[in-house]
């Protein structure tokens, strides 16, 4: 209550909408009292939007809900002191408190299914929310929600209102619940991780709309994410949470520039930064992991895994305190905490990798023509004729031995499937798979052992990876006696060997997978993939579902193991950065069909196929100094049952040129080395009409 | 510490102190768990306390089951004969007592049969999938539509009453029931993608079925189990009662019940406390399988 408002005052507001002091936030569990969020102020102004990033279990959104007094029945503040408009809300009754949700405060959540009710359409349920909160009469909130919507930029908004959830799309849907959360003009609007269910380009769309409110409406947003990318396109301010305390707060452009908290620094170490070289670096990892607020070490609570601490920093709590024009960190040693640049610079390394020079190495898998077709449900009456899901509709690519193939593309867009033929657990029902030059049976089940111990797979899903009730030591042994024909002692030093390489001390060796955490999960399902000693392993978005440091230093183990063993990877994920990280080659699939396949660093500058385009536009960059082109892809990918005529992606195509992409399917356009477009505008146009589409920062870097 | 590069070795240093919290293992985090809910925990015991007369009866029991006192036919319930006596003098409770082990042979075997055939049943046909599948399902159904007591009858009424043939009746019963429930499992688990990692192992079906499904089935398997296991007994002593079940002299609970209706007016304890045992054990027999599936299916099971 009593720590002085740090804030310089602003020319615009004279004062904050939301502020919040000294919040203390409890939640009673089977293990007892855990002070999950400790005295954490913020505040944040009209217009403004102030994001709250950590990751999982650092208390953001806790604060965020407790500070607006929704929180789980176990979930309790027990200090401080919140305000919206001057308003204590901590002293409200709940009766008040009620009617202040839904009129004042506005609330989106991570899952738009979730919060609309699936039984009533899109109209009603917004326009309950007019005639409950603005006393409307059916009309005039029918009239308001039309209105809602068209600000939302919805199109077709009468249409959209007669709807069901189901029958709209995720981006749609947020854009409903953020019309809904809008509609009385709400003075905070907090934004739980709004776009993390969305596809790359949706969550474009979603991000545009809600930094365009941001200046239309009167309200103040607090956005939850754990997306630095993210961040940048939304956020003035950022508070930095670890562990249920703030580690620093400043204007986004410094906390990416010059941060002061080590925490933070290591943080943007982390994320892969766009870099369209050959020349390949390994990310900051943070050592350890985010401790339970139970078991806050003495001191400061980043102290066991920062890399500046000295035993000053171990004996006593640093304060949050002001360490320049409006930016707070707590950390006593933030004058040596070096720009990320610098930082990045000495606390990675530099990794020699395949390249541009990859030319010679000999092709390893060959995938020719492959098709995956589904026989797609019919109803009973209508409709006989057999149909098919198109899942991967003719697609080749070559994967050569020690290189990474990136495979990225929206979700619908068959990059799983296509690495799921390639192992043969969805067997390819057209084209030619073959290793080595030899062929291989498109079914898993008829391949013969020695070609299934060459290509193993990371899931996606840790939790779902390892056989719950077989121990970690167990789970790896097992390729080694079954494909490499081991004995059991011999098996049991190798898996002990593999869990060291993978990071992990040998203790794990005997436990159960649900005594580990996700990211510990998947280091073991990587040592079981390596284990049989593959060619080939293909990673279908191993990384996704974990917070960033963790994804960091996977993406690290995976590129160490990759150089010492000459392993080839197939790497899956929707999420441009990590491709462009770790691939060689890049292949951009959409429908089913292959779009632009080349090496990286010429996938990843222009000429760009206008999907590649659209998808680099679209992808949230770690750093508010790359200007992306605001490129925009309308809708969601096509239902694979009805593939649209000519070039699949017209309907789409920010570029489309009329009949002849509706009529004629593209030719391929050769570019340098392997590169090649699946086009009609020849590369030189394309060059010419794509020169900016990613500006990156003058003073670039590493390379 | 000035250097700021972070090497995978100090990585590794770092995470002892992680791996120093172990968190406790599956069966200790049931006890666990199972300790916090009263009314499973007493369903639990008197369970259990059932399962040692089973066990032990004859030797516990005050009296010898068959012994007639002509002196205190239809005795109400005294300090030596705390349940009374019957018709024929002989002590309710230690028939009771003795008459546990019956229940528990036929209920529990019935159980034990219905529990492995449904689950070989149910694991091939959710593993294989396809017609073979809808076909076994359909046939399951069309035992499941007969109301049970009434095919129970049927059933007996063929083969005739025995101790074997009873357990053979509760197995049939029970086998489409335990089928459906392992078979959903296996539906759940063979998309999950450790038993893809297996598949692309190139492990044999058999293995992939006993070694990566049927473990991970055993927590709802247990709770089904439990589950038939009370209606089982229910089961039997209604064939009991219904003179279809064990035969007299055997001491049988549903037995006891019948030949106490008739002295109902002058002595009802011959009839009230076995029927108050059979609801005393099925209630404490369906706690316990409640709090198991609270315990091992959090969130919510089946059924």
């Amino acid at each position: 209550m009593g720590t002085p408002d740090p804030y310089s005052p602003p020319s615009v507001a004279p004062r904050p909408v939301f502020e919040v002091e000294g919040l203390h936030i409890d939640y009673a569990t089977e293990a007892g009292v855990l002070h999950a969020v400790r005295d954490v102020s913020l505040a944040v102004r009209r217009h403004e939007s102030f994001g709250l990033v950590g990751e999982s279990g650092s208390g953001k959104s806790t604060l965020a809900m407790g500070a607006i007094r929704y929180l789980a029945s176990n979930g309790r503040v027990t200090d401080g002191s919140v305000r919206l408009n001057g308003v204590e809300l901590l002293s409200l009754a709940p009766k008040e408190l009620r009617a202040l949700w839904g009129s004042r405060i506005g609330v989106v959540y991570q899952s738009p299914l979730s919060a609309l009710n699936p039984s009533i359409v899109i109209g009603r349920q917004l326009a309950e929310v007019a005639r409950q909160h603005l006393g409307m009469n059916q009309s005039a909130a029918r009239e308001r929600v039309a209105e809602m919507l068209t600000k939302v930029a919805m199109p077709d908004p009468e249409a959209v209102m007669k709807r069901y959830p189901h029958q709209l799309s995720g981006g749609m849907l947020q854009r409903c619940v953020i019309a809904m959360a809008l509609m009385t003009d709400p003075s905070l609007l907090v934004m739980d991780e709004p776009t993390t269910a969305l596809d790359v380009t949706t969550q474009a769309v979603v991000l545009d709309l809600v930094s365009e409110l941001k200046r239309e409406f009167d309200s103040a947003i607090l956005y939850i994410t754990h997306d630095l990318g993210v961040i940048t396109k939304i956020c003035d301010r950022v508070g930095v949470m670890y562990a249920g305390e703030f580690m620093e707060q400043a204007p986004l452009r410094e906390l990416f520039k010059a941060p002061l908290h080590p925490y933070t620094l290591d943080l943007l170490g982390c994320v892969p930064h766009f870099d369209p070289s050959p020349q390949k670096r390994s990310l900051v990892t943070i050592p350890g992991s985010i401790p339970r607020v139970d078991e806050l070490p003495p001191g400061c609570i980043f102290a066991p895994r920062c890399t500046f601490a000295e035993d000053a920093c171990r004996a006593a709590p640093p304060p949050l305190e002001q360490r320049g024009e409006d930016h707070l960190s707590a950390c006593r040693r933030w004058q040596i905490v070096p720009p990320p640049r610098e930082h990045l610079r000495a606390a990675t390394e530099a990794l020699t990798t395949a390249g541009v020079a990859a030319g010679d190495r000999p092709t390893l898998v060959e995938v020719d023509d492959v098709q995956v077709h589904f026989k797609a449900a019919h109803g009973l009456l209508r409709n006989r004729q057999q149909r098919f899901i198109r899942a991967v509709d003719g697609v080749s690519l070559d994967v050569r031995s020690g290189e990474t193939l990136g495979i990225v593309g929206e979700s619908g867009s068959g990059k799983t499937t296509v690495a799921r033929a390639i192992i043969g657990l969805t067997p390819a029902t057209g084209g030619r798979i073959s290793l080595r030059g030899r062929r291989l049976e498109p079914s898993t089940g008829r391949r013969p052992r020695s070609s299934l111990r060459e290509i193993q797979m990371v899931f996606q899903n840790p939790d779902a990876s390892l056989n719950p009730t077989r121990s970690v030591g167990d789970a790896i042994m097992r390729p080694l006696t079954l494909l490499s024909g081991l004995s059991r002692q011999a098996a049991r030093d190798k898996a002990k060997a593999l869990l060291r390489a993978v990071s992990l001390p040998e203790s794990y060796f005997g436990r159960l997978p649900h005594e580990l955490s996700g990211g510990e999960k998947q280091r073991v399902a990587i040592a079981r993939a390596f284990a049989a000693e593959p060619e080939l392993i293909l990673c279908d978005e191993p990384i996704s579902s974990l917070d960033v440091s963790v994804q960091g230093s996977l993406m690290n183990l995976l590129m160490r193991l990759q150089l010492e063993q000459n392993t080839s990877y197939v790497f899956i994920s929707h999420d441009l950065s990590a491709v462009q990280h770790l691939s060689d080659v890049i292949a951009v699939v959409y429908l089913g069909r292959i779009m632009e396949l080349g090496d990286a660093v010429r996938v990843l500058t222009p000429p760009f196929h206008p999907y590649t385009e659209a998808l680099l536009s679209a992808v949230p960059l770690a750093d508010p100094d790359v200007k992306q082109k605001p490129i925009r892809l309308s809708g969601s990918v096509p239902s694979a049952v009805d593939v649209p005529s000519g070039c699949r992606f017209h309907p789409r195509c920010p570029r489309f040129l009329g009949d002849l992409c509706v009529q004629h399917e593209p030719p391929w356009r050769e570019g340098e080395g392997d590169h090649r477009i699946s086009c009609h505008i020849p590369l030189h146009e394309l060059s010419r009409l794509q020169a900016e589409t990613l500006v990156l920062a003058a003073e670039k870097g590493g390379a | 510490m000035s250097d700021p590069t972070v090497t995978i070795e100090e990585a590794i240093t770092a995470l002892p102190a992680a791996a120093a919290r172990q968190r406790p293992r599956g069966w200790r985090v049931y006890w666990r768990r199972l300790r916090r809910r009263p009314a499973a925990l007493v369903g639990t015991i008197i369970f259990a306390v059932f399962l040692f007369l089973a066990a032990c009866g004859p030797w516990v029991a005050p009296y010898d089951y068959q012994a007639q006192d002509a002196k205190v036919r239809l005795h109400s319930p005294t300090v030596a004969h705390p349940f009374g006596t019957d018709q024929f003098g002989r002590d309710v409770l230690s028939r009771i007592i003795v008459g546990t082990r019956n229940i528990f042979l036929i209920g529990g075997f019935g159980t034990l049969v219905a529990v492995v055939i449904g689950t070989a049943i149910g694991l091939a046909s959710g593993y294989v999938g396809g017609a073979g599948d809808e076909v076994v399902m359909r046939l399951l159904d069309v035992l499941l539509s007969f109301p049970s007591l009434l095919l129970a009858l049927v059933l007996l009424s063929t083969v005739g009453p025995s101790n074997l043939n009873l357990v053979f009746v509760v197995a049939v019963l029970y086998i489409p029931m335990v089928a459906r429930v392992v078979r959903s499992m296996v539906l759940d688990l063979k998309s999950k993608e450790f038993v893809e990692a297996a598949r692309v192992r190139g492990e044999t079906r058999s293995y992939i079925l006993f070694r990566e499904i049927l473990p991970n089935s055993l927590p709802p398997l247990l709770v089904e189990a439990s589950m038939r296991f009370s209606y089982s007994i229910f089961l039997v002593a209604s064939l009991g009662y219904l003179g279809l079940g064990v035969q007299p002299p055997s001491p049988d609970w549903g037995l006891q019940i019948y030949d106490g209706r008739n002295f109902l007016q002058i002595a009802p304890w011959t009839l009230l406390f076995p029927a108050g045992t059979i609801a005393v054990l099925v209630v404490s027999t369906n706690l316990m399988s409640d709090g198991l599936r609270q315990v091992m299916l959090p969130g919510g099971g089946r059924n």
